[in-house]
């Protein structure tokens, strides 16, 4: 048993995670500046988004959408009127001094998501976790603290990302463990995509996650005290982290200690979670209505539309395959990871007519060459006519299944004309009789005790000699012409 | 010395009649502000060449017989807190040195878009904050009436340039009085709008809420024609209004007949209020009765809470609103911070006044965490209901009229060690911000020869109606052709 079992033995782990996930808008929430990265610092601003004297934020209604369309996705229930507050803190690449946040009144409350159960064996085994709120905020700029870049002694502020248009997310303390709290994170991830509304790409910063962290005895109602471990950004990370944390509570409690209200870090290099600041020294945000802008209010016909137009999510797309493809719940699910895979698989069923090796083509192979790249399927030059065109050529016995599946890599790489493809590497399968009647008859002859063995009834012999025919010719013989073949000599 | 400039109306005949050109008429501005700059420190920064410059394009236009407006080639000023292109805006604090605004405020762009020349910037209180103009980062200014005596705040520089006669029309901003008290002590026009009736955008914010941008003249039929051209729906301003903007100037028919004036017996008080200056406001109560408008008690009951509720709300957004004064990004920044917050506590120390420090502090401490139901919340309550008392009383009235200030111009330096006393000056103004209705104040005779002012309060958008009375009054009677004699 691990550390970390052996304490969630003992302690019941109570987290909730704060989740930042910037909105797909062209232009900043508050100015018409677009949102784009890459290009040359602070070349993205205006007198909004640098805060000159005077300048004035007006709300970017796609974002609010957006916001809108993530709620519903997230049963979270939409507020026909939400305030937007000023949370009021210094830092260099906050140019206003102020945050423009929600916080009397967010967008929406009271939501849930399902999430797959990490321990269940049962495919289908979920947990719905709540969702207390869902608002709209802005992004701070980046701060550049580069002695070599500001002269030695300085740092330098990027603006570019100030006021690009973020959701909050914030969770229920319902997640019981870092594997919930990570496929809790993968699950939302998934949904934000889904429904357009993040690239919640975390490498990017575009998914960046908060975690709130406490242990209590099993059966106890209150909650302990938790800590936050701030800005985890990557998935492996925030488990790991809130794994360090579980475990350093732990150590406390046990030995009779108290937890303090604080705010942590996590440092990846030692794998352990310290202090940034204690509650005492926290920030007083000074919240209060923000006077430049007028109250967001949606009325239920914008609710409605908006809902009309919510593309089919994860969860609905997964049981619609399994109902109509026949596909199992863990195959259906792999297939609706994303939606581009999703929509890969029925492109394809589409053309080729049937499902069930579409899926398993896509899932044993297509898969494993688009881990090795580490991209998604929208992103290769793999294109669904493509596969489909390879498994008919296997279906005519034109390419053995195995040197199908080595083109795979290649056409996920390239692309491009299957037939040219499997000319260019010569796999084209032998189904000539000739060719295919010596090879045969050159493995029985020099292989006598194999082909004696199976007609004293060892029926296994028949794929030894199998193998050795399409060893012997470089695995391009078409299998199904070869079983016929040496059928017909071993039975003669 | 450069001569007094005429009314708006009075420049746009000559003008229109071949008598002047926009050239002449702006080289007489420009003149007239840098003599008197030494006596009553009224501009802040003139901007000789690029107004003479616009001046001559106005005479073209005019040659052309392309006239974009009644504005077209009339010089006027602009409060040193609204953004023009190219020039400073410092809003009279040490903390924006350096700082050359890239874009225009929208009522500027609106004055430029109608052929206004700007010919430079007035001086105020410091962010706007006071009554008096002595908040200003290096002098104050002078009432031309009294040089020993303030211009009132915080656009007393607008007030004192129109009163003396440097421009016929300037702008100025209103958060609480702003507009309506300087007016007042400099026996000027000045009208706040509606809140949101003129956008907001680029005028430089010291309470968002309340801020709205101003007008002085000498005449309510100027103070139509500029606010004209400045009022509409601006999609930068969130908080502006999508209304059609009347014609003004059509509003103006001399007739006050049939309409009822509320008199609010709270703003008739001998406590507190300058017996002289209830006498002559009630002399124009009593002209306006002759021309044919009926008056009539009314109350404001939760006047008494106004002052309190106006400073809580107006800090609280202020302390907010100057936070992005950091050194960082543009303006002053401290020399010798060895770090961040050193960085930010000296900037801040040296680039503010005292008055400025002491508004962010209580601002802060208001909004603080345990304080923010007993003070920012109740104020946002108590707000609501002086709202209410307006809207109950225009149920029995048209307009209401009131003193404009308690008092005459007081003497420099006679409150500046009294904060609380500097505040009161505010108590009759400060209404009409947290109800976002119009006002306007307009010269009804003198008190010990310091001008008084009376102050018309309209409903939402009354802007028409008031100046329509404003007007009428004025017909019938001279005070503001009267000129101060220590700039006549």
């Amino acid at each position: 048993m691990s550390a970390l079992q052996e304490v969630m033995e003992r302690y019941e782990v109570v987290i909730g995670l704060e989740v930042h996930s910037q909105l797909r808008t062209d232009s900043k929430l508050f100015c018409g500046c677009a949102v784009r990265y890459g290009d040359p610092p602070n070349h993205h601003t205006c007198p909004v988004c640098l805060a000159l004297p005077g300048a004035l934020p007006v709300l970017n209604e796609r974002a609010v959408s957006l916001g809108v369309r993530a709620a519903l996705a997230t049963h979270c229930s939409v507020q026909p009127q939400s305030i937007f507050a000023r949370k009021n803190y210094f830092y260099p690449d906050l140019p206003k001094g102020y945050q423009i946040s929600q916080f009397e009144e967010p967008l929406s409350t009271g939501g849930w998501l399902e999430i797959p159960m990490p321990d269940e064996a049962a495919a289908d085994a979920v947990r719905r976790i709540g969702i207390t709120r869902i608002h709209m905020e802005e992004d701070a700029g980046k701060s550049i603290h580069d002695d070599s870049v500001a002269g030695g002694d300085g740092s330098q502020v990027d603006l570019n990302r100030a006021g690009v248009p973020l959701l909050e997310i914030v969770s229920e303390p319902d997640l019981r463990s870092p594997e919930e709290a990570g496929a809790y994170l993968r699950t939302l991830r998934q949904i934000l995509r889904y429904i357009e509304v993040s690239d919640a790409d975390m490498e990017k910063g575009h998914f960046r996650c908060d975690a709130n962290v406490s242990l209590r005895l099993h059966g106890a109602l209150d909650l302990g005290t938790r800590t936050e471990l701030k800005n985890l950004n990557s998935f492996r990370f925030v488990e790991a982290a809130i794994a360090a944390e579980i475990e350093r509570q732990a150590e406390v409690l046990d030995g009779g200690g108290a937890i303090q209200q604080a705010t942590l870090l996590w440092d990846r290099t030692s794998g352990q979670t310290r202090v940034m600041r204690l509650k005492e020294n926290s920030d007083d945000y000074r919240y209060f209505p923000e006077p430049d802008l007028i109250p967001v209010n949606i009325d239920p016909q914008a609710v409605h539309d908006i809902r009309a137009e919510l593309p089919e999510l994860p969860d609905q797309k997964r049981e619609r395959f399994v109902r109509e493809h026949g596909l199992s719940e863990y195959d259906a699910g792999l297939l609706t990871g994303s939606r581009s895979l999703a929509d890969f698989f029925e492109a394809s069923t589409a053309a080729y007519g049937k499902a069930k090796p579409i899926a398993n083509w896509l899932l044993r192979d297509v898969l494993h060459a688009l881990n090795e790249r580490e991209a998604e399927i929208d992103e290769v030059a793999l294109v669904p006519e493509t596969l489909v065109a390879l498994l008919r050529m296997v279906d005519a016995g034109r390419v053995t299944p195995k040197s199908a599946r080595e083109l795979i890599p290649e056409l996920v790489a390239r692309g491009g004309d299957v037939e040219a493809l499997v000319r260019e590497r010569g796999v084209e399968a032998v189904s000539d009789a000739g060719i295919l009647e010596t090879a045969v008859a050159e493995v029985l002859a020099d292989n006598a005790d194999a082909v004696a063995r199976f007609r004293s009834g060892e029926d296994k012999m028949l794929n030894f000699l199998m193998g050795q025919v399409m060893r012997r010719t470089s695995g391009k013989a078409s299998p199904a012409a070869v079983r016929d073949i040496l059928a017909a000599k071993l039975g003669g | 010395m450069a001569q007094r400039l005429g009314t708006l109306s009075e420049l746009r005949a000559a003008l229109d009649d071949g008598r002047t050109s926009a050239s002449d008429v702006v080289a007489q501005a420009l003149g007239r502000a840098r003599e008197l700059a030494p006596a009553f420190a009224a501009t802040r920064g003139l901007r000789a060449d690029r107004a003479a410059e616009e001046a001559l394009q106005a005479d073209q236009r005019r040659t052309a017989r392309a006239l974009r407006s009644v504005l077209d080639g009339i010089p006027l000023l602009l409060k040193d807190n609204l953004n023009h292109r190219g020039e400073p805006t410092t809003c009279a604090s040490r903390i924006l040195d350096g700082y050359v605004s890239p874009y225009d405020a929208t009522a500027v762009e609106r004055v430029k878009a109608a052929g206004g020349v700007v010919i430079g910037r007035t001086n105020m209180d410091e962010f706007a904050m006071g009554s008096s103009t002595e908040n200003a980062c290096d002098q104050p200014t002078r009432n031309p009436w009294d040089p020993t005596r303030v211009p009132g705040g915080s656009s007393g520089g607008s007030a004192a340039a129109v009163a003396a006669g440097i421009v016929p029309v300037a702008l100025g901003s209103d958060t609480g009085g702003s507009v309506r008290q300087p007016a007042s002590f400099c026996g000027v026009v000045g009208i706040k709008p509606t809140y949101g009736r003129v956008s907001r955008y680029g005028l430089v914010a010291f309470a968002s809420s309340l801020d709205q941008v101003g007008v002085f003249s000498r005449t309510a039929a100027d103070a139509a024609a500029l606010l004209q051209v400045i009022s509409g729906h601006d999609p930068l301003d969130s908080t502006s209004l999508d209304e059609p903007v009347p014609d003004y100037a059509a509003a103006l028919d001399g007739d006050v007949a049939g309409l009822t004036i509320g008199l609010p017996r709270e703003y008739f008080v001998e406590q507190g209020v300058d017996p002289d200056v209830l006498e002559r406001v009630r002399d124009a109560v009593k002209e306006l009765e002759r021309a044919g408008a009926k008056t009539c008690e009314v109350s404001l009951p939760h006047t008494p809470y106004a002052v309190a509720t106006y400073y809580l709300i107006a800090m609280a957004e202020a302390s907010s609103n100057l936070a992005r004064y950091d050194g960082v990004r543009y303006g002053h920044r401290a020399t010798g911070a060895h770090d961040l917050q050193s960085m930010y506590s000296r900037t801040r120390s040296e680039g503010f006044g005292a008055e400025v420090k002491r508004r962010i502090l209580l601002g802060t401490y208001v909004l603080s965490a345990g304080y923010y139901d007993a003070y920012y919340r109740k104020a946002q309550q108590a707000r609501t209901l002086l709202r209410g008392d307006f809207e109950a009383a225009y149920r029995s009235c048209d307009l209401i009229l009131t003193p404009t200030a308690p008092e005459v111009a007081f003497a420099l330096g006679e409150r500046s060690a009294d904060p609380l006393q500097m505040y009161l000056s505010d108590i009759f103004t400060v209404s009409a911000n947290l109800a976002g209705i119009p006002g306007i104040s307009v010269p009804c005779g003198f008190a010990r020869d310091l001008p008084v002012g009376l102050q018309l309060l309209g409903p939402a958008l009354g802007e028409s109606l008031l100046l329509r009375v404003a007007d009428a009054y004025q017909r019938r009677t001279d005070w503001h052709t009267k000129t101060p004699p220590e700039a006549s």
